[in-house]
């Protein structure tokens, strides 16, 4: 977007009052108003398909999304994947949650993973033996019952804790949010173990059961996040669309303005993180229950930045966004972990970046066949000079290590030459975001092969780090090419 | 009894004395215009009536009842509302949304209301709908049409200046102040304004206190005219006195050098 909406006189009578009253034209200020449309749609069936897809209302997109949820556990069978889809539906309804407390109304809610804990500890609390003598009797309420409950009483700490954070705002209410996320985890760990578990949590939780159904299987917990996420969707629309989504996102802008246009800004904040918690505790109940045991660990500062992931991904202010960025962080995490999928990812990744990104066609072409010359000469010479150098197999299990065998270098101890590697891969990257022209398409094909050298000989072999790592790279790709989310809309700041 | 009136105002930031024991009234229908130097203290005047600042002293009363330290959104919601010199729009509100959005204090849908949406929230939201319309139909060509659905963003600066106005006719005063109206706008734009700051005046029967550099639009508008230098009102009267007063001339010229050496 290089065209600035502030051009003064772009109103001025003569030119957009006049061409628009005649039909065809459009005014300079519709002009402008549409060319970041323009931007982000392109023309010809582009277009079209963006404003057939403009017309349709909310309701039947949500429609069509459950029905997409339906259709893949009807078809779906394996128990692994059952659960990777419920976990995925999780933190869509986390990410839907912060959205309301951050994206709506600009409240940088770092203790937001605390409500979460709560709703899980609640469940615990309601469906477990914890409150029973020696690990027997407890409470074992309904779950519809014990859900209520705790989701009420989330409400009743949002509306405590935000009277008393809200006195400050901006970065300081961030940072005592965050001191009370942590302090929540801090206070499970070091309950009186015999009650609440302390450290070592608490498990043999009671399943989902009420109205005389008992949820046990991964399916079964998968179609209740199914419903729970489009009920929360659905209710989370509807206020959006309401005078308190409206005076949320008027506050977001500008919170003396809309403290001027009768906004009881300081209410409308506390209602904000309140909703918020409810629903992180929501989530929460359905991930003990899930999960049969909750631990002090399960609600750490990690969870809640991949909360913010996802919400990130996916596009801040949408509800859309938030659970389209639950789901693909969720299953690029889970497909991380696994050596084959993770290979998949990473050279699916490349490829499709290398398609959307280089043009002319011709580059394309170059920089493969780049790619294929250089890795194969280099790895010729370093081979003829060290054989040792070349002496490691491929970590990339499969056809993928036996095509890379041969092509890339891995020494036989590849640990601190991967680091090396590794630092060379970003300095690699820097310089195709800094070169322009044939320095730029060689600055791409050596990064290309460094990124390959780097993922066979160390990436791959440790996946609990990559998993980091490679879950950064696409949100800073993704971010890159979508700087507002995938769904988001784009926003702006103006004078 | 006029419908706005501050006695005895003073507003002091540490040493700074940035009002000075201001009386000022404003009556229904009457378009009173506030003028002054840079820093003389106009728009500390509006910060302090509608709630921003709390006063050090003095009194400001609506209708007889004083709100000194009421909550800028309660004197939002008892019919004095405002516009900002700088714009301050919900840049990312559609302009129908920036003008709903002020309808909030004088609504009351609870937030299970509006998700349900029940009679009430149907029914504010149908008002809200038509109060949004009307108040932007005062725009005429301006701010109609596919406007509506766009964001504030992508206006020009003066539709930005306008949707201000309308945003704050949402609110449904009885006493509009507007900071600044035709600041940064051309003579055409300049000339609307003025004509629509009469009209709001006639078919509203708003109070309008307004602040303005523009000496064509004061005199074409005000019934009265006060003007303020260093937070101290030096007069008050119609435009032709006000302008010619001595002392307004001298805080605008400075004193004449050769009167100075006289004296």
């Amino acid at each position: 977007m290089t065209e600035d909406p502030d051009q003064p006189g772009a109103d001025s009578d003569a030119t957009s009052e006049g061409r628009s009253a005649r039909g065809d034209s459009i005014g300079v200020d519709q002009w402008v108003a549409q060319s970041g449309d323009r931007h982000d749609h392109g023309a010809g069936w582009r277009r079209a398909l963006t404003q057939a897809d403009a017309r349709v209302g909310w309701w039947p997109r949500l429609a069509l999304v459950t029905i997409a949820g339906l259709i893949f556990a009807q078809i779906s069978s394996n128990v692994n994947i059952q659960t990777v889809a419920f976990n995925g539906l999780l933190y869509a309804l986390l990410a839907m949650g912060l959205n309301i407390a951050v994206g709506w109304s600009g409240l940088l809610d770092l203790g937001y993973i605390a409500f979460f804990g709560f709703g899980a500890y609640g469940y615990a609390i309601f469906s477990s033996t914890a409150l029973g003598t020696a690990g027997v009797g407890g409470t074992h309420l309904p779950a519809i019952e014990s859900i209520l409950i705790v989701v009420a009483a989330a409400g009743v700490v949002g509306v405590v804790v935000g009277l008393i954070a809200l006195r400050l705002s901006g970065d300081y209410f961030a940072i005592v949010t965050l001191f009370l996320g942590q302090a929540f985890v801090l206070a499970v760990n070091n309950v009186d173990a015999g009650t609440l578990g302390g450290v070592n949590g608490l498990f043999a939780l009671d399943p989902l059961h009420s109205f005389g159904v008992k949820v046990i299987t991964p399916l079964g917990y998968y179609y209740v996040a199914l419903g729970v996420c489009v009920v929360v969707a659905a209710v989370l629309h509807l206020l959006d669309t309401s005078r308190t989504g409206r005076a949320w996102r008027a506050l977001n802008d500008d919170p003396l303005a809309a403290e001027a246009m009768t906004m009881s800004v300081n209410k409308l904040k506390v209602m904000a993180f309140s909703f918020a918690g409810m629903v992180g505790a929501l989530a929460g109940t359905l991930f003990a229950a899930q999960q049969d045991s909750v631990f002090p660990t399960n609600f750490t500062a990690n969870i809640l930045i991949l909360i913010y992931a996802c919400l990130v991904l996916g596009g801040v202010g949408s509800i859309a966004g938030a659970i389209l960025g639950g789901l693909v962080v969720t299953v690029a995490e889970n497909m991380l972990s696994s050596p084959t999928d993770a290979a998949y990812l990473f050279y699916g990744l490349i490829i499709i970046a290398l398609i959307a990104k280089v043009r002319p066609w011709r580059s394309l072409g170059y920089v493969i066949a780049g790619v294929i010359a250089f890795g194969y000469a280099t790895h010729a010479i370093v081979g003829a000079i060290a054989p040792v150098a070349t002496a490691g197999n491929p970590g990339s299990p499969g056809w993928i290590g036996s095509v890379m065998n041969g092509f890339v270098i891995v020494p036989k101890n590849p640990q601190n030459f991967g680091n090396a590697l590794y630092l060379a891969l970003i300095v690699g990257l820097v310089a195709i975001v800094r070169l322009r022209g044939i320095k730029q398409l060689i600055a791409v094909i050596i990064t290309i092969y460094v990124a390959a050298c780097c993922w066979e000989s160390r990436l791959i072999v440790n996946p609990a780090i990559t998993t980091q790592i490679m879950l950064g790279a696409i949100l800073i790709v993704t971010m890159a090419a979508r700087p507002y989310g995938l769904l988001g809309k784009h926003r702006v700041e103006t004078i | 009894m006029a419908l706005l009136e501050i006695d005895k105002l003073s507003l002091s930031f540490g040493g700074l004395r940035a009002i000075s024991e201001l009386d000022l009234t404003v009556s229904d229908n009457e378009i009173v215009s506030i003028i002054g130097p840079n820093g003389a203290g106009k728009s500390s005047v509006f910060n302090v009536i509608s709630g921003v600042y709390l006063p050090t002293d003095g009194d400001v009363r609506l209708d007889g009842q004083s709100i000194v330290g009421y909550k800028p959104h309660t004197i939002a919601c008892k019919g004095i509302a405002r516009t900002f010199q700088s714009l301050r729009l919900f840049q990312n509100l559609s302009v129908k949304e920036n003008v709903k959005a002020a309808t909030y204090g004088n609504t009351k849908a609870s937030p299970v209301e509006s998700i349900l949406r029940l009679p009430r929230a149907r029914r504010e939201e149908r008002e809200v709908d038509a109060l949004a319309g009307e108040v932007l139909s005062f725009f005429g060509e301006r701010l109609a049409g596919y406007r509506w659905d766009q964001p504030a963003y992508a206006l020009s600066y003066a539709n930005r200046r306008r949707l201000e106005i309308a945003r704050a006719l949402a609110t449904r005063p009885r006493l509009l102040m507007l900071d600044e109206p035709a600041a940064g706008m051309n003579p055409n734009e300049t000339h609307e304004i003025a004509e629509l700051i009469g009209r709001l005046r006639d078919e509203l029967s708003l109070a309008i206190l307004v602040i303005e550099h523009d000496m064509h639009v004061v005199e074409g508008i005000s019934d009265r005219v006060v003007a303020l230098d260093h937070g101290v009102k030096i007069t008050e009267g119609s435009f032709d006195a006000v302008a010619t007063h001595p002392a307004v001339v001298e805080a605008y010229m400075g004193r004449d050098p050769e009167a100075l050496a006289e004296a």
